[in-house]
């Protein structure tokens, strides 16, 4: 498998690590300690036969985080973008 | 004898004969010739023993598929087992022999499994061998392995050299036959980088075998085609990956191979094309297993490629068309055609118009029931088209019952192949992306006129249809009658294409006769790789030395020239200690803290990682990413900081130096170094890219090097420039400070502490780090002033109960490590919210404490579980475990570290330290973990 990475190119699996799922939202910490949401957050985590969203870290490379759209399936990379979003 | 060298043709170079042994005895053979070739050439028919029954067995196929002449290839370290004959190319003073026989291969002791074959059938093994169960590895499977099994590992290191490449192309052309040819030639022409990989020496496939001219000249004037012989597409891996291997000097002798003997290509491929062609498939009858019964089209390979007649009277067995064309091949090389056996009611006219022209006689409608003769065919027993049945005496039964397209390539990335009952055989179904098929591999000019022939019911126990596995008629009828029916259910009931040949030859017959007349089942899946791939060609240059990277700190060679003794800690090689005068470990270690406790030494920290973070908002990502608080830290100071996970628990813990108002330089162990930097990019780029910071590694560009003991800053003041004021008021515990050494060089200096002592890091760019031990000795020379290694670092730190590696083990919290008081509780930073948790925080947890044996000298061993003194030695009654274990030579006894439930609120109380494994067994007492000067004064002086 190989990512196309948005500053370095197409490259190889062996450069990349993978983190997980990219659609989960890291709650507002209140304070109130633990939560339903934060178990959810660090926990639980949709197994989708399909489109599915994860985290790829350039390790051997840039040192971005991506996220990259595939499909569990087939594993076909549809999308790759950097993760960090420039305020 | 029965095959021989035909005086003509062939692409043999018979301008060089080579001379090679087989079981010991020399025969000779011309360069382009393979060992099957030239031992048939040389009349040879009997190539090895099978791997159950011990059947003798010949030349089946003439390629890859081959399932019965496999045979061990060359010598000593370098033999290779289960190596088909009908590929290996033979060279000048190779040695093969014959495999899974004993004593010799024409008189096999273990072919008395052959007469016991009724109890060898499918299952056998689950049924006979299930109890005692104490016998499973002790008994069963030692004597299942020892008569099992097909040729011997070498047992040795592997010699040979390997390397790996990426390729990059627009087409991939996997096959070098006709229509591979034809598809690289028009993607070349189309102006793109086309590769074009062929298995075998050279480009021609199948053509060559029948006798055809193949041209490709023209591939030649082709500057954007580069061929690649001797090379195997052996997978396909996602995204247009291709791995593949090229054989360099398999076919060489060893002292001429120059280079790495095979290479490891990763293929990039926008497309690929697949003409891999198509595998014959044999007939199923009684004894179709004997040497002498061989595939028609392999037939023709022997007598076109290699010029070989394999037989001199041969009788032919088809079913399609195609087959006939082997009538006019075998006439040409002089061999007799006693009878052509056609499965069909209504013979074609192709294979009557071939019989005829050579006067041979055609029985249509007919069957060969049984290959006669036992160490080789001497004839075969037909049944007519009426049912009679007559013998013809020949030394040949030439076998085709169609071909199979060479799909499994599209298979690899979950294809499936679908049946095609026009040329009765699967073809290519969906496709991995970007490839397409090609010529016979896609079903095209296969299998004319074909009328399926699974199996002639004869005797179903001596019908074989996977050669290598020994799996028969009767094996096939026994698993669905037991119903293991299913596709995948037979394979493992049976171990139906479970052999290295993966069931070329054997699989769509057995699925034939698994279906009785009904629709086909699916094949089994396909996966990597195509055929047998050696592990050296995969690890390539990544073993011994180079299976991973040594990362040498800047001090490396100093600490070598002063006779360390090195330690692995990471990819990194940390000096362990020094010993001196013929000290062990322990000894050196002993000398060694008392040194740092009484005077001053020296150890390298360069390892410990460090990442060089800036910014306006530098403070507040450190607030976000460690759990203590960063606000109040004055420029010039440092502090120890913890770091969570989002889950609660401690990931790592180091210090962090405020360098300037907007720059900081953070530590971390050694082990996490490339963890947190990870985690950082990750805390910045995905939840705090508000935060205007920024950060970069910087282990490898600055030399640390430790200065610890009482002596310290007397050494200190010696190394550093006359106005560099190093006193306690200027450079207080925790403070940092740019100097400036006395040879010159720039440097940091940290007043941390690891040991306990009065102490420094000094840090230099890396380009200094060489020296800087023999400045630190010179200017300690008459402290006696010691380099101490990661032993005495380790012991030191247990005396002073610093959590480390075994402590930080991913499953403590910072309570269970007494640094609770730490969390804060005034800002968001990751791990808060799951900290606080309420079973995360239950007093009653494993937390950290000291253990010191009752005796003063039992050895407290890290592994051992702590129980209460008269309770049960079992899980139920465990209350922790030792983390980490020393003698400290300060207190003169051993000490620990232990993870007790409760922690230290049980200082006092006497525990039992149990060792099952290694025989420990010592009551201890329960001590604060900060063994040594626990109010901190010695590191404050």
């Amino acid at each position: 498998m190989r990512l196309q990475c948005p500053h370095c190119g197409p490259r190889g699996l062996a450069e990349f690590t993978y983190h997980g799922d990219a659609t989960v939202q890291r709650p507002v910490d209140r304070g109130a300690g633990s939560s339903a949401a934060w178990a959810d957050y660090v926990y639980l985590r949709d197994n989708k036969a399909g489109v599915h969203q994860e985290y790829w870290y350039h390790q051997a490379g840039c040192h971005a985080w991506l996220v990259v759209t595939r499909h569990m399936r087939s594993h076909e990379v549809m999308a790759v973008r950097a993760a960090m979003v420039r305020a | 004898m029965s095959g021989r060298r035909l005086a003509t043709g062939g692409l043999i170079d018979r301008a060089r004969p080579v001379d090679f042994s087989f079981d010991g005895k020399a025969y000779q053979g011309f360069a382009g010739d393979t060992l099957a070739s030239a031992l048939l050439a040389n009349g040879v028919r009997l190539f090895g023993r099978s791997f159950k029954y011990h059947r003798p067995r010949g030349v089946l196929s003439d390629g890859v598929e081959e399932p019965n002449a496999l045979v061990e290839w060359r010598d000593g370290a370098r033999r290779e087992a289960n190596t088909r004959a009908t590929v290996a190319e033979i060279f000048p003073g190779l040695a093969a022999r014959s495999q899974n026989r004993f004593p010799s291969l024409k008189f096999d002791l273990l072919s008395v499994n052959n007469a016991l074959a009724p109890l060898f059938a499918a299952g056998f093994y689950y049924k006979t061998f299930m109890w005692p169960a104490s016998f499973w590895e002790r008994v069963y499977e030692p004597l299942i392995r020892r008569a099992a099994g097909l040729g011997r590992n070498a047992g040795l290191a592997d010699p040979d050299a390997y390397e790996a490449v990426n390729l990059f192309c627009d087409v991939l052309v996997i096959g070098g036959g006709k229509a591979g040819i034809a598809e690289a030639m028009a993607a070349a022409r189309a102006g793109g980088r086309v590769l074009l990989c062929d298995e075998r020496a050279g480009l021609g496939g199948q053509a060559l075998s029948d006798g055809e001219a193949v041209d490709n000249g023209a591939l030649a004037a082709l500057p954007n085609l580069r061929i690649m012989n001797r090379t195997t597409v052996f997978g396909v891996y996602d995204g247009g990956v291709y791995g593949a291997v090229t054989r360099l000097t398999d076919h060489l002798p060893v002292h001429e191979a120059a280079g790495p003997r095979q290479r490891y290509c990763r293929i990039m491929a926008t497309r690929a094309v697949l003409a891999s062609g198509a595998i014959e498939r044999p007939m199923v009858f009684a004894h179709n297993d004997r040497p002498g019964v061989m595939l028609a089209g392999a037939v023709r390979a022997y007598i076109h490629r290699y010029a070989v007649a394999p037989g001199a009277r041969a009788v032919l067995f088809l079913n399609h068309d195609e087959a006939a064309r082997t009538i006019p091949s075998m006439a040409g090389a002089g061999m007799a055609i006693a009878a052509v056996v056609d499965g069909r009611a209504a013979s074609g006219a192709a294979v009557h118009d071939a019989a005829k022209a050579v006067g041979a006689p055609v029985f249509a409608g007919a069957a060969v029931t049984r290959a006669l003769g036992r160490m080789g065919v001497t004839g075969a027993e037909i049944r007519g088209a009426d049912g009679g049945m007559f013998r013809v005496a020949c030394d040949i039964i030439a076998v085709s019952g169609g071909w199979n397209p060479a799909l499994h390539l599209t298979s690899h990335l979950d294809g499936k192949p679908v049946w095609d009952d026009k040329i009765a055989a699967f073809i290519p179904g969906s496709l991995p992306p970007g490839m397409v098929v090609a010529g016979a591999a896609a079903g095209a000019g296969i299998n004319e006129g074909i009328i399926p022939l699974w199996h002639v019911p004869s005797r179903p126990e001596t019908s074989f249809v996977d050669f290598q596995n020994d799996v028969t008629v009767k094996d096939l009828t026994l698993a669905q009658q037991e119903g293991f029916g299913a596709t995948e259910h037979v394979k493992r009931y049976t171990t139906l294409g479970m052999a290295t040949d993966q069931g070329k030859t054997g699989n769509v017959n057995a699925l034939g006769i698994m279906a009785g007349g009904c629709a086909m089942m699916g094949t089994t899946r396909f996966r990597p790789p195509y055929t047998p791939v050696a592990i050296g060609a995969l690890a390539g240059a990544h073993r011994g030395m180079r299976f991973r990277p040594v990362r040498l700190t800047p001090t490396h060679g100093w600490a070598e020239a002063q006779g360390a003794m090195f330690t692995d800690a990471g990819l990194w090689k940390r000096a362990q200690y020094f010993p001196q005068g013929g000290e062990d470990w322990r000894e050196a270690m002993v000398r060694e803290v008392s040194a740092v406790r009484q005077s001053v030494g020296i150890c390298d920290v360069t390892t410990l990682g460090k990442i060089d973070i800036q910014g306006p908002d530098a403070v507040a990502f450190l607030e976000f990413v460690y759990a203590n608080g960063w606000r109040n830290l004055a420029v010039g100071r440092a502090r120890y900081g913890l770091m969570l996970r989002e889950d609660g628990f401690v990931m790592d813990d180091g210090t962090c130096a405020r360098l300037g108002e907007w720059h900081f330089l953070m530590t971390t162990t050694t082990a996490n170094a490339a963890r947190v930097m990870q985690h950082l990019e990750f805390c910045h780029q995905v939840l705090r890219s508000d935060l205007d910071v920024r950060f970069a590694s910087v282990t490898e560009a600055w030399a640390q090097v430790a200065l610890a003991g009482p002596r310290a800053r007397d050494v200190l003041a010696r190394l550093v420039d006359d106005d560099a004021d190093v006193s306690n008021e200027a450079l207080p515990y925790m403070g940092v400070r740019a100097v400036r050494l006395r040879q010159g060089v720039p440097a940091r200096v940290f007043r941390l502490s690891f040991s306990g002592e009065l102490a420094y890091e000094i840090a230099v760019p890396a380009r200094f780090g060489a020296d800087l031990p023999a400045w630190l000795m010179a200017s300690g020379a008459d402290f006696g002033i010691t380099p101490y290694g990661t032993e005495a670092l380790g012991v030191m730190r247990i005396e002073k109960g610093h959590p480390a590696g075994a402590e930080l083990n991913g499953q403590t919290t910072a309570h269970d490590l007494g640094l609770g008081r730490l969390l804060s509780k005034a800002k968001d930073y990751v791990g808060r919210a799951m900290s606080q948790r309420p079973a995360l925080c239950d007093p009653a947890r494993p937390g950290l404490v000291g253990l010191q044996p009752l005796d003063g000298v039992s050895p407290l061993r890290a592994g051992s579980h702590m129980l209460r003194p008269g309770a049960p030695a079992n899980a139920a009654h465990d209350e922790g475990y030792v983390t980490s274990a020393a003698f400290s030579p300060t207190l003169g006894h051993p000490i620990a570290l232990a993870l007790l439930a409760g922690g230290v609120a049980r200082q006092g109380e006497t525990i039992r330290v149990y060792d099952p494994v290694r025989d420990g067994d010592a009551l201890a007492l329960v001590v604060n973990p900060v063994f040594y000067d626990p109010t901190g004064s010695r590191l404050r002086g």
